[in-house]
């Protein structure tokens, strides 16, 4: 995680931001004068947490989004480092290139041994130029499907965590075939005969994101987002104006309580109040805790009925109606 | 060339019409004014400069099937609005417009047909509705028709013209290239043969998805396909794009065309692969 303590606070936290300032204000001012502010304290400690239940339990989808794009949000490495008791990272996709926006390998996760493959941000501008902000060439996806390929190979379960602004679209990611290399891991995926288990723990955007998740079992954050395009994307487009991205994103149903109604998603993995960068521990723990629990579930399928199974589950996704 | 005759047309839920109306058509790629009957003779390809104009699902069957073979099925399926959406106006109210003003009934009719004798099962998308857009209906109709050649045992045949998946349908509309993409997986296992036809534009999650799975990929010239449109990838790296840049030409170097073929030779070539495959070697 960051050791930058510096504070970052969203627009709608504001209120309940200025209450705790307060309080520590306060307290400070007891210490300094010795005068007993406890009752003041405590009405207003009272007040804070009425509002933070009050606030983080009627969040709009818009402020889900910036909760998923939250600057101390923990991302695919700080959930690997708190989750597994091994992780050795293998690079490069034997083709072309090493690409930072996307981590993957050997893990050792509660009793199984399973290969992880993450998008990865980076936290600061010098590692954003590094992983490319989380935003993948045609060797991530390329990477991805020879660690899919070694994990078939040795039988371990595949674990994908989703957290990306969208593949790479820039003039080489077209001319090294973004779009092909996105084909075949669905294609791939669809086909691969152990467990498959996905993750979404910050933004999911459009083909970038599904280009390491298809699964048996799809997971998502609280406060993740998923959709065909990111709500700047489509406001750009249908809106005509970038700014209409929090009507995009209501109009999109962009979040994981959204995808859960939608027959999307399995799981909601239950963040921190106030979002899994509150209390990163916590939310890795809850996101271990859910991936063992399908992995046992898994565990028990033969590759057969995995892949059948699984075709099926994306067979059913959808919805139209059908006359005569 | 009186191979290319057009032929009568047959009946599917496509429009009778398309390219703008009037008697003259100027010449996208050269300029020339060409009259329109003339154009309609040649499955509108420019005798000047060989400019493909941009045609619906309806020329295609007409120039890819033997007459009166192409058989739709499953013309019936429509969108739902799974999620009541709205933009400037609502999703339902563009849906019905398109439909009305098309004559289209979604982004994409399936269906069986004979190319020079051999059976396939074939899907075809039209840019003419949305924007080709794939949304849960194009998803499950292309789907059906992957289950149908598995079935069948038949190749199949995957037209795309599509700038991507359709927003309106938020994640519904992703998810449908993953089911596309699962059940071409199982095609695959049954070694069934699958040409994908790239028309202009082929581009977003249609590219990401069916487009690049084929065994063999074949385009129509000059038609622009990507991932990234143009524009976005303009604006990311903050510079014009190289001329010919997306363009089949381009996307044939780069390794992920197989062939470029003139819209006159598709049935044709089309067959000559098919019957390639279909092949069984002698044992000794």
């Amino acid at each position: 995680m960051a050791t930058d303590k510096k504070v970052v606070v969203l627009e709608f936290e504001k209120p309940v931001h200025e209450l705790e300032e307060k309080i520590k204000e306060m307290r400070a001012y007891t210490e300094k004068t010795g005068m007993d502010l406890s009752e003041d304290i405590k009405r207003l400690e009272e007040k804070a947490a009425e509002l933070r239940k009050e606030i983080y339990s009627n969040l709009s989808r818009w402020q889900r989004v910036q909760l998923a794009r939250h600057p101390k949000r923990p991302y695919s490495l700080d959930y690997i480092e708190r989750i597994t008791g091994y992780f050795e990272e293998l690079h490069g996709d034997r083709r072309f290139a090493e690409d930072h926006a996307i981590v993957a390998g050997l893990a050792r996760l509660d009793k199984y041994t399973v290969v992880i493959i993450g998008q990865q941000k980076g936290r600061d501008t010098k590692s954003n130029i590094y992983r490319n902000f989380g935003m993948p060439n045609p060797e991530g996806y390329r990477k991805a499907l020879r660690i899919f390929e070694l994990a078939a190979k040795f039988n371990k379960p595949v674990i994908t965590l989703i957290d990306t602004p969208g593949a790479y679209p820039g003039l080489g990611a077209e001319e090294r075939g973004q779009a092909e290399a996105i084909a075949r891991n669905l294609f791939e995926m669809a086909r691969l005969p152990v467990p498959i288990i996905t993750v979404v723990i910050g933004e999911g955007a459009s083909g970038g994101a599904l280009g390491i998740g298809v699964g048996d079992r799809i997971l998502m954050m609280e406060n993740a987002w998923y959709s065909v395009i990111s709500p700047e994307g489509c406001a750009a487009i249908l809106w005509r104006d970038a700014a209409k991205a929090p009507q995009a994103a209501e109009a999109m149903k962009v979040t994981a309580a959204d995808l859960v109604d939608l027959e999307i998603v399995d799981e909601v993995i239950r963040e921190p109040e106030g979002g899994a960068h509150n209390d990163a521990d916590a939310a890795a723990d809850a996101v271990k805790k859910a991936i063992v629990t399908h992995l046992k579930e898994l565990m028990k399928l033969s590759p057969e009925k995995l892949i059948e199974q699984r075709l099926e589950k994306y067979a059913r996704m959808g919805a139209w109606v059908e006359k005569g | 060339m009186d191979w290319f005759k057009r032929k009568k047309k047959i009946s599917t839920s496509a429009p009778k019409k398309d390219v703008p109306d009037g008697l003259w058509v100027k010449c996208d790629g050269c300029g020339t004014i060409i009259y329109k009957k003339e154009l309609e003779k040649k499955y509108y390809v420019c005798s000047q400069c060989d400019h493909h104009f941009r045609v619906g699902s309806d020329v295609y069957i007409d120039l890819l099937f033997d007459e009166g073979t192409f058989k739709e099925f499953n013309a019936d399926i429509a969108s739902d609005d799974p999620l009541d959406f709205t933009d400037v106006k609502s999703y339902r109210d563009k849906y019905q417009a398109t439909v009305k003003k098309t004559g289209l009934k979604e982004a994409v009719i399936t269906g069986t047909g004979k190319m020079n004798k051999i059976p396939v099962v074939a899907a075809l998308m039209d840019f003419r509705f949305m924007g080709g857009s794939m949304g849960s209906v194009v998803g499950e109709k292309i789907g059906r028709a992957i289950d149908m050649a598995w079935k069948k045992k038949q190749p199949l045949i995957i037209l795309s013209a599509s700038g991507g998946a359709r927003m309106h349908e938020g994640v519904l509309s992703l998810m449908q290239l993953a089911k596309t993409s699962a059940k071409l997986a199982r095609l695959a296992e049954r070694n069934i043969p699958y040409i994908s036809l790239l028309t202009n534009p082929t581009t977003g999650g249609t590219t990401a998805s069916y487009a690049m799975l084929g065994d063999v990929h074949i385009a129509e010239p000059g038609a622009l396909i990507g991932f990234a449109g143009p524009r976005v990838i303009k604006q990311t790296i903050g510079q014009d794009l190289p001329p010919g840049f997306q363009r089949s030409e381009f996307v044939r170097d780069h390794g992920f065309l197989d062939l470029i073929v003139h819209r006159h030779e598709l049935k044709q070539r089309i067959s000559d692969i098919l019957a390639f495959f279909k092949h069984k070697n002698p044992a000794k």
